[in-house]
Parts: structure tokens; C-alpha cells; sequence
């Protein structure tokens, strides 16, 4: 059958088993849209701006594993899309985006609308193609979902220009497009597993520090019989929460920056050392030099790039984290008799650990009266049963909620670890929720994040996406106030937001249900309120506390044993 | 792990896509990684081209180098040549004016480093042209010091792996393409 490049595109969607993007329309990129007009079989969610489009398709690939797909017009529609671009990059998440480009004769004669979005993106992207001829498409679309979803997963961009999307061309099946073999991995070498093996069961106090690759690999069943055989304790990456049971005796908690003292103590102190697709980044690894001094390291992970990009590694362990967990627990299998012993062996280290958590404990204070950012995490925590999909911005409150939601399951966890995105949380609820209509999702979002993509409340309103939005709001941009108090001597440099708006009223302005709490006493009503709508968004005004930290704290720079406790 | 911060040429093969050159400079260029000279062209598979590039630094550097050049899709096969396992080489084309009395010392110079006249432009002006390793080739340009050098053109150094390795690994790539 013989389509136009704009049909062979959404055939094309279609085959790859997409039935939901995000996008927004423009002139490069009409033929597709009209293309979308004549089908029923994929829905496309209309966001208010490009950037929130691929959030939403980024939070729509974190909770269901699939890849996202976003759809923008050329110039400032992809220029737009280029945060969501680096946000998915960094945090290794499966998406394709397409956007439109000016007429393929027209490239590089600076037409309207016109960038060259290929270049802008090469380094924001897994991969991209400028799409040449349209008997190239077909492959290209099924070469792009492959490089999105396999390896170490990434976003692909594909730029169609739109005489392309008019050419036309036979359409062939599926299973007839070949696409080029590209290197896979799956176990790591079998030699190297043994020797991991070896290292562990010598080890006196030994760790696993797991992070967002385990997530990615889905191998949270592999992680836990893993540790339930051996005993080790579990910390874990913001990336890699939820990857083991936040509330299992074995786990210790989030590591690095504002991790658990106990998670960062054992980091520090622990002989044998085993990172599970984690990457070792600044954020877990404060000062270099001081990082895990006294461990044996073995790293597992896909991507050989990480492997010794940061620290030295005895034994790197190249291959996928759920292919490779299986091998490892053959071998560990073998061994079962001798673990009684290996248990014994690794007693005294947990003493030590339940020493640490016995000194600093992960609490927070909360008065009578003033509402304070982590009781209002606790008790989403607490009247949703730990069972809700959580995204975040990116400052305090996104680590209160690391530290106090206590995810207990993967894919439940969307937040721009890598990237520090403001704006990511509410943009990627709705992905979310569009992904998983019957789970109850949450963003929780500061004053200043929230700002930065409130447009989407029409987009949620009209989709009827029940998302809470919980603005933790102390009236300034907390992070940077908090490095501003510790290490600019007070000095609060433009983080006071002196003007924001009535968020009720805001909420109210586009259909949406307005809440406040002002005080301690109104947090489990206003949140109890909120649970019963199901038919559109709620955004919930918490005021809180003024100026108050995150702890604990890994000094900028500083080793991570200088961890600051309050 | 020892330390060595030395030369070094990697010679990766890519698909012949539109923009792989573009996205390796800018691998480069995005993580800090130098590029002393850089030399591109396909190979005898039309599909395949061969990019040559000359860099320099620790250990741990040239171990990312070669890592994050298999991170881009089109990267097929990358290669870190130490000196004595290959044959390297540059061509230099350099342009001098000279007098009549002249004319032995260059042909002594010709002699010395096997190289030859490309142009010759009324005697007066030459062009020559020299095969040789780039650290041959700087000691050519002192050499001709003593001429007037009007212009200097080289390529960077291209390398090959000595005896027969090249062809096992290569030729399974191409298969892969094929396909």
C-alpha cells in the first residue's frame, strides 16, 4: 500500500504499539496532524507547551517502562522540547520525539521556523535522524523505538521534514523492515560474575548501592532475593528508590547528598562495595579522594562508559542488571549451605549499621501549629498507603519526599535526578496518570517549580486526570536559600518569591479544585479532600515553615563521612 | 592503575551517516577530550568510513575516549593503537619559493626523506610532497627552515595495525551493515 510520509509515520506509531502522545501542533509539522485527525487508534494529549509534552511522555515511560513519544512542529516547538531531551538523557529514559522540520530544500536557509534541530540535540539525545527520503522513515521510526528501549535506554529524536511528510511511498509490514543489528548486552561475563562472588563472600562489611539501572532493568525481584540470601545491606541511588522496599529492614535508605547518615556512614566505611546500574555521580560520591576509600569495588552496569569513568573498579561487570542478577544468584545458589556462616560473618557490620541508624535516625520535628514540609510528605505518605506515584520537582521538597516517602516499588518514582529539572513533577503526573488511570498520583512541587509549567491545569482538566499537585510553599526557592544561609552567610540573593499568586484561586481559574492548609491541623483534611476528587486536578496550597533545611547534609565538596546531621 | 599521560591514535569505524563526524567532534568537544589531528574517509565498503585521530592524555582519559566513542550509535569498531603495534603515517604538502642556488640543498632534502616534486612553477616556486610519521614530517619542516615556506598542508597522521588482526574484526562489521 502506498502512503504519504505523514501516514507512514502514525502506521509506523502504530506498529511499535504506541496508542498515546503528547504534543502541540505548528506549521512543519501539519501534514502529521492531519494524519492524526483521520485516526482513532492513537490519542494525542494536547499539553500548553512543548516542554511539558515531553515531561509527560518521560513520566509516562517511568511508570509503565514503555517508551514515551512526543510530538512538536520545527524551530520553537523542538528548541522547547530540548529540556525534556536532556532531562530523559541524563535519567536514561526510553522516548521518542518527533518533531517537524522545514522543507528539506529549505534546510539551511534560515526559513521561518527553521533550527537545526539535529545539531541541537546531539548531545541531548541517545541518537537522532534527519529523515532524507521517505523510504528511509519506516526504518528509521523502527530503529529509533529499538535504540530508545534497549541498552542503556535514551531518548531518540527523529526530524521530519514536510515535503517528507507529503513524498509517499509503499508501506511495507512490520517484520519486513529491517533495521541495523546494534551491539546488546545481556549477562556479563561469566567469569567476572564468579569473581564478584568471591570478593563478596570475603566480605566483612559489604554494601550494595543500587541505583535507576535496576529500576530500568526491572530486576527488583533479583535485587531482593539477592539480598534476602546474603544478608547485605541495601542503599540506594535517588534514582534507584524504590528498586528495593524502602521500609525492608535490609534497606538503609537513600545515599549521598541528603541520604540517611547511615546509608553514607556504611558508603564510607564498607570493605567490598557492589554498584548495581548506578553511576557513581557527584551527588553520591561527594569528595572523589575520600569516596569508599577502604572498598573493593565491583560495578555492574550496561553502559562500559560508566564503568571506571569516576572511580576505579576491581571488577566491572559489563551487561544488563537483571541478565546478570540471575547468573550471579545461580552461583550464590550453589553456596547456600556456607551462607548461614557468610551471615555470621557480616553480623558484626550490622551492629555497626544499627548503631549508626540508632544515632540519627531519619525524623523531623513538627509543632502544634506551623505545618512543616516533611509532615505533610508523611502523611500523603501515611493516607495513601506508601501506594501512590510520586513525581517531584527539583529542590526541598523533592528531597523530603526522597527521604519520606519510603518507596516500596519500582516505577512508582518520577523525578529529574540527573538533570534538576524545575517544572519536570506536574507535566510527568499527567504522563504518569495517563499511563496508569486507576493509580492515585501525586506531584509534590515547590512555589517556585510549580511556576515554572502551571500551564498544564488546562492540559489535566481536560483530560480529567485526577493529579494532586502539593505545593510545599515557604514563599522561596528553598534549595538555593538553604546554600545561600550555609555557605553565602545569609546572603538571600533573588530567592524570595515576593509576588506569587493565590494558588486557589489559580487552580479555581481553569476548573480545577483549590485547596489551602495554613495550619497542622487542616494537612489530613485538605489531603483527605483532595483523595475523593477523581474527575480533575487538585492543587493543595500548603503554607509552611519559612526557612527551614534539608539534613542531613553532605557539604558541597566535602567528603561524605562530613555528613551534617541538623 | 598507572598513570601514563601519552599520544595516542584511535581509528574507529563508522557508518557512512550524514552528521557521524559531527557527532564525534562533539562528543569530544562536549567532555573535554582533545583532538591533535583528525583525518576521515570511507573505506573500500562504500558504507564504511574510517576516521584516524591523534589524541592525548592519562590513562583513565583514553580508556573514556574510547568507551564514549562506542556509546554513538553509528560507531562500529574503535581501535587504540599503541606505537609498536602499527604503522602510522602523514602526507604533507609544502609549498616553497627559492633561488637557483638552492635547488641541491632541496633535492638533498628530497633524497633524504623519499619525497618529490608535485609543482614545479618556473623553478623559483616548489611544490613537495613527503609520506612519512608526523614526528618525521616536523623534522622535514625544520629542514626547510631554511627555504621560504609560502604554505604547509598535512594531514594528520592515518594508522594501520601491523600483521593480520585488521581483517578478522573487520569484515565481520561489514556483515552486520549488510544485513
Amino acid at each position: 500500500m502506498k502512503y504519504r510520509g505523514a501516514r507512514i509515520l502514525i502506521e509506523a506509531l502504530k506498529d511499535e504499539g504506541v496508542d498515546l502522545l503528547f504534543g502541540y501542533p505548528g506549521g512543519a509539522i501539519l501534514h502529521v496532524y492531519d494524519e492524526l485527525f483521520k485516526s482513532s487508534d492513537i490519542h494525542h494529549v494536547l499539553v500548553r507547551h512543548e516542554q511539558a509534552a515531553v515531561h509527560a511522555a518521560d513520566g509516562y515511560a517511568r511508570v509503565s517502562n514503555r517508551p514515551g513519544v512526543a510530538l512538536v512542529t520545527s524551530g520553537p516547538g523542538a528548541t522547547n522540547a530540548v529540556t525534556g531531551l536532556a532531562t530523559a538523557y541524563m535519567d536514561s529514559i526510553p522516548m521518542v520525539v518527533i518533531s517537524g522540520q522545514v522543507h528539506s530544500f529549505a534546510i539551511g536557509n534560515d526559513a521561518f521556523q527553521e533550527a537545526d534541530v539535529v545539531g541541537i540535540t546531539r548531545s541531548c539525545t541517545k541518537h537522532n535522524y534527519l529523515v532524507k527520503d521517505v523510504r528511509d522513515l519506516q526504518r528509521i521510526v523502527k530503529e529509533a523505538f529499538f535504540l530508545a528501549s534497549s541498552g542503556r535506554p535514551g531518548p531518540v529524536l527523529i526530524d521530519l521534514p514536510k515535503d517528507i511528510q507529503e513524498h509517499e511511498c509503499e508501506y511495507l509490514p512490520r517484520d519486513q523492515i529491517k533495521i541495523r543489528k546494534r551491539r546488546l548486552y545481556s549477562e556479563a561475563d561469566a567469569d567476572k560474575i564468579q569473581q564478584a562472588w568471591e570478593l563478596l563472600k570475603q566480605a566483612r562489611k559489604p554494601l550494595l548501592y543500587v541505583g535507576g539501572g535496576t529500576v530500568l532493568s526491572q530486576a527488583s525481584l533479583e535485587l531482593m532475593e539477592l539480598a534476602r540470601l546474603t544478608k547485605i545491606p541495601v542503599a540506594m541511588t535517588l534514582m534507584g528508590l524504590g528498586a528495593f522496599p524502602g521500609t525492608d529492614e535490609q534497606s538503609l535508605g537513600m545515599l549521598g547528598m541528603h541520604g540517611t547518615y547511615f546509608a553514607n556512614m556504611a558508603i564510607t566505611d564498607c570493605d567490598v562495595l557492589f554498584s548495581i546500574g548506578a553511576r557513581f555521580d557527584d551527588r553520591v560520591t561527594g569528595k572523589l579522594s575520600e569516596f569508599s576509600k577502604h572498598s573493593q569495588k565491583i560495578h555492574l552496569d550496561i553502559d562500559p562508559g560508566n564503568i571506571g569513568k569516576c572511580v576505579d573498579i576491581e571488577i566491572p561487570l559489563i551487561g544488563d542488571v537483571k541478565q546478570s542478577l540471575k547468573a550471579l544468584l545461580k552461583i550464590v545458589k550453589k553456596d547456600e549451605n556456607t551462607l548461614t556462616q557468610y551471615h555470621q560473618q557480616i553480623d558484626s557490620w550490622w551492629q555497626q549499621i544499627r548503631d549508626w541508624q540508632k544515632k540519627a535516625p531519619m525524623t523531623y520535628e513538627q509543632g502544634e501549629k506551623d505545618i512543616t514540609a516533611q509532615y505533610v510528605i508523611d502523611r500523603f505518605y501515611r493516607l495513601t498507603k506508601g501506594e501512590a506515584i510520586l513525581t517531584t520537582d527539583v529542590g526541598q521538597h523533592q528531597m523530603w519526599t526522597a527521604q519520606f516517602y519510603h518507596f516500596d516499588s519500582p516505577h512508582a518514582w518520577c523525578t529529574s535526578g540527573g538533570l534538576g529539572t524545575m517544572g519536570y513533577g506536574f507535566p510527568a503526573a499527567i504522563g504518569a496518570q495517563l499511563a496508569h488511570p486507576k493509580k492515585k498520583v501525586i506531584c509534590i512541587s515547590g512555589d517556585g517549580s510549580i511556576q515554572m509549567n502551571i500551564q498544564e491545569l488546562a492540559t489535566a482538566i481536560e483530560w480529567k486526570t485526577p493529579v494532586i499537585i502539593a505545593i510545599l510553599n515557604n514563599r522561596f526557592l528553598g534549595m538555593v536559600r538553604q546554600w545561600q544561609e550555609l555557605f553565602y552567610d545569609h546572603r538571600y540573593s533573588e530567592v524570595e518569591m515576593k509576588v506569587l499568586p493565590d494558588f486557589v484561586k489559580l487552580a479555581e481559574s481553569y476548573g480545577a479544585v483549590g485547596l489551602r492548609a495554613q495550619v497542622k491541623g487542616d494537612v489530613d483534611k485538605v489531603i483527605q479532600q483532595a483523595l475523593q476528587v477523581t474527575d480533575r486536578p487538585v492543587v493543595i496550597d500548603f503554607v509552611t515553615t519559612l526557612e527551614d533545611n534539608v539534613y542531613p547534609m553532605v557539604p558541597a565538596g566535602g567528603a561524605v563521612s562530613d555528613i551534617v546531621l541538623a | 592503575m598507572e598513570d601514563n599521560y601519552s599520544k595516542h591514535t584511535i581509528t574507529v569505524l563508522v557508518e557512512n551517516e550524514f552528521g557521524v563526524l559531527a557527532r564525534i567532534a562533539g562528543m569530544f568537544a562536549a567532555r573535554g577530550f582533545n583532538i591533535d589531528a583528525l583525518a576521515v574517509a570511507p573505506t573500500e565498503n562504500s558504507k564504511i568510513s574510517r576516521v584516524t585521530l591523534v589524541t592525548h592524555g592519562h590513562e583513565r582519559i583514553i580508556e573514556q575516549i574510547v568507551k564514549q566513542l562506542y556509546r554513538l550509535v553509528d560507531v562500529l569498531k574503535v581501535q587504540d593503537l599503541s606505537d609498536e603495534d602499527c604503522v602510522r603515517c602523514e602526507l604533507m604538502l609544502v609549498k616553497v619559493s627559492i633561488d637557483s642556488s638552492q635547488k641541491e640543498k632541496v633535492f638533498a632534502i628530497l633524497e633524504e626523506y623519499g619525497g618529490r616534486i608535485v609543482d614545479d612553477y618556473q623553478g623559483k616556486i616548489l611544490t613537495l610532497e613527503f609520506v612519512k610519521e608526523h614526528e618525521v614530517t616536523e623534522e622535514i619542516l625544520a629542514a626547510l627552515k631554511s627555504f621560504k615556506i609560502l604554505e604547509t598542508v598535512r594531514t594528520g597522521n592515518i594508522a594501520m595495525q601491523k600483521g593480520g588482526h585488521e581483517e578478522a574484526f573487520y569484515s565481520a562489521d561489514i556483515n552486520e551493515i549488510n544485513e
